[in-house]
């Protein structure tokens, strides 16, 4: 059983418990296969979406695990500054709980919003992504996929590419993965990934092709387009051609190296075409495990909730 | 009326008296301090027994914010100068950071007309070095100085600009008084809401780093070494800055600077969980800045522990961490934690008491005064052993956001006693 009734961050996870709902997730997984894609274990719970920041993709995967679960689900979007509106987050967090949530999912711009909020309300909390903290479903989904992939984890060479600073995505992979036991590298300009990220027990590399040497993952980032022009690095174009995952930078790679993102992509700048839709991809079976991920997350929470 | 202080263990950086004495008070004056324990004309005195208790002139608070006019949800000038009391100040220098802006004389004399009505510790302004704290045109120091301020400061924010800077600083100087520094490039803080490092990074929380400090106190001491004014660096925080300012010190430029008690009593690492009630600017930084302000406070390159006492509304505290204000409710905590310095050997107890009194009394060249016949009695009476849970929430200040809360502190205030008023604490 995991030991907090709310999904946090993995930092806060151990190996066992990311292998509990990795385990449970390959059952969702067949689940979803079956002609009729939905269990009854959650019936009767409520689910609740308190997205502070835009979100598509995330909050219809999660919408989606939980509609197979049986919950009943919906949306609340909120503004994202509580200086902009009457409301703090907490009264906006504590109306949805008095609607009888069971579930809150949480996204908001602000790292540790979730922390905040979780140690003030009696429903389980799932961190669906913070600032720049922790994006946990995406690092359980990534560390899903890789697992079925490559029949394991532990001993892997897996490269994570692009703006680690600002990325929660990044951050979680990295706890995960190191949990998991695989030997994580880091690439990116060094605006973008500071020094201090070694002391994670990662390696760090500026240079991409260096980094990519008999790697059997590559886990593309998305790189902020809002980050141009802020001395981050001098144009998309230059991007590409140091950081950009091309056909013939795949090459270093191992043979059989699978490729990741989280999406969006921006294709051209941080990854080709060619990449995105090659044989190694497998950025939309990503997707499709989201889904049992966050239906194997819930259904512990819930478990754990004591319900 | 006639007030004696018996049994006395007397600490007074005024007059460098360390030792037993028996104070005589008459009328708010002090009458006799007899060293021998004989004294005269005591008859229908009330007593205070200070028998296990330090008897100190009372401090003077360089760097307080009283948030009136403008912020009166956070604080008033009566709470806040009630809190200093409380914390065993007579004497606060707010800052000019209100709404209005304290750069001009009506807010001055405004300030100062509230202070004397309300006001239960003496209340000195720091006026604008900026009109409006914008950092474009000098504010009226002359007549603010005439109408009462006793410094200059656009503190919550720097003084951007090189040129006015130094402007600044030069005409300051010809009216003999101070700028004080709040020292921070804004494009290196860049909004940053906690000291840079592998933490702020683990927690997805944006860094401000030392440098963003250091810069600024590098530039200040330059511009006041080329124009010879009088400047003070506010809030010090970082090993770097320490450096900076003992090096200026060595060649002889005229600096002074102030420490708070956070940044030589906690860490970074009380911002762990998202506690927006560690959330102050500048940031709390890493172990080995703790040690070197220590240092600087142990060799005289930090003259003076200000509080930077900033207190906030419970609901702004309870935003987002990005979002909530910086700053830490002081006043109220600043006697413990500065004991704890002389329990760990950085301090000697005068000297610890002179960084509270002598120093930013000199430093603002305000009236103040140790325990001396003569003189109106400024006096702070307090336990130096007594141990406590201190529970925030209990406080004066309005501003019940301080990091120590729960933590067992030892050192409490006894009485504060100012002219007259004879106050005890719980």
């Amino acid at each position: 059983m995991l030991k907090s009734r709310h999904l946090l961050g993995i930092k806060d996870l151990q190996a066992e418990e990311i292998m509990l709902v990795l385990e449970s997730a390959s059952s969702f997984k067949d689940v979803l296969k079956r002609d009729i894609k939905k269990v009854p274990a959650l019936r009767g719970r409520t689910v609740v979406n308190l997205f502070f920041e835009p979100s598509t993709r995330t909050r219809t995967s999660f919408e989606l695990a939980a509609k197979r679960l049986s919950t009943d689900v919906v949306n609340f979007s909120a503004p994202s500054s509580s200086i902009l509106k009457g409301e703090t987050m907490l009264d906006t967090a504590l109306t949805v709980e008095a609607l009888g949530a069971d579930i809150i999912i949480i996204r908001h711009a602000s790292s540790g919003v979730p922390h905040m909020l979780s140690s003030h309300l009696k429903a389980s909390v799932i961190n669906a992504g913070d600032g720049t903290n922790e994006h946990p479903t995406q690092a359980l989904l990534d560390a899903f996929t890789i697992n079925e992939k490559k029949g394991g984890i532990k001993g892997l060479k897996v490269a994570i590419v692009g703006d680690i600073l600002h990325s929660r995505v990044a951050k979680s992979n990295i706890y995960c993965l190191k949990k998991l036991g695989a030997d994580v590298r880091l690439i990116g300009p060094a605006t973008l990934l500071p020094g201090e990220f070694s002391a994670l027990g990662t390696e760090i590399f500026c240079d991409m092709d260096e980094g990519l040497r008999d790697v059997d993952v590559v886990m593309m980032l998305r790189l902020q387009l809002e980050r141009q022009g802020k001395g981050f690095f001098p144009s998309t174009m230059e991007y590409f051609s140091r950081w950009g995952l091309s056909k013939k930078r795949l090459e270093l790679a191992k043979k059989d190296v699978i490729v990741m993102h989280p999406g969006p992509m921006n294709r051209g700048i941080e990854i080709a075409s060619d990449v995105a839709d090659g044989g190694n991809s497998v950025i939309l079976e990503q997707v499709t495990n989201g889904l049992a991920v966050r239906m194997s997350v819930m259904f512990h929470l819930d478990e754990r909730a004591g319900k | 009326m006639k007030l004696l202080i018996t049994n006395a263990q007397v600490i007074d950086p005024f007059g460098g008296y360390e030792g037993a004495a028996t104070i005589l008070i008459e009328d708010g004056t002090i009458k006799s301090v007899a060293k021998n324990g004989k004294i005269k004309n005591h008859a229908g005195a009330r007593v205070i027994d200070a028998a296990g208790m330090y008897v100190a002139p009372a401090f003077t608070d360089m760097h307080t914010h009283l948030r009136e006019p403008g912020f009166e949800h956070k604080e008033t000038i009566r709470t806040g100068t009630l809190a200093a009391l409380k914390g065993g100040f007579a004497t606060v220098c707010c800052m000019p950071n209100t709404n209005p802006v304290n750069d001009n004389p009506g807010t001055t004399e405004y300030i100062l007309k509230k202070a004397a009505g309300e006001g239960s510790a003496r209340v000195l302004p720091i006026g604008a070095i900026t009109k409006g704290q914008r950092g474009e045109e000098l504010a009226e120091m002359e007549m603010m100085l005439k109408a009462g301020c006793i410094a200059f400061s656009d503190d919550g924010r720097p003084v951007e600009s090189p040129i006015i800077m130094r402007r600044a600083l030069e005409y300051a100087k010809g009216l003999g008084t101070t700028i004080i520094s709040h020292a921070e490039d804004l494009q290196l803080s860049s909004g940053g809401v906690m000291n840079e490092g592998l933490l702020s990074m683990t927690l997805g929380l944006k860094g401000s780093p030392s440098i963003a400090e250091e810069v600024m106190v590098f530039r200040d001491i330059a511009l006041c070494g080329l124009t010879g004014g009088k400047l003070h660096i506010a809030h010090v925080s970082t090993k770097g800055s320490v450096d900076i300012i003992r090096r200026a010190k060595e060649q002889g430029i005229h600096v002074t600077a102030e420490t708070c008690p956070h940044y030589f009593s906690i860490t970074e690492e009380a911002v762990t969980g998202y506690n927006t009630n560690a959330k102050v600017n500048p940031p709390l930084r890493r172990p080995e800045d703790v040690e070197a302000i220590k240092d600087g406070l142990r060799d005289g390159v930090i003259d003076v522990i200000a509080t930077d006492h900033a207190p906030h509304g419970k609901e702004e505290k309870t935003r987002e961490f990005d979002a909530a204000p910086s700053g830490i409710s002081g006043l109220e905590t600043v006697l413990p934690l500065g004991l704890a310095l002389v329990q760990g050997k950085t301090l000697s107890m005068m000297e610890l008491i002179r960084k509270l009194t002598v120093n930013p009394a000199g430093i603002l060249g305000i009236e103040a005064g140790g325990i001396s016949e003569g003189r109106e009695a400024h006096i702070c009476i307090f336990h130096p052993e007594k141990e406590y849970e201190f529970r925030a929430g209990e406080m004066f200040s309005k501003g019940k956001n301080s990091p120590f809360d729960g933590w067992k502190l030892k050192g409490k205030t006894a009485w504060t006693i100012l002219g007259e008023k004879v106050h005890e604490w719980a």
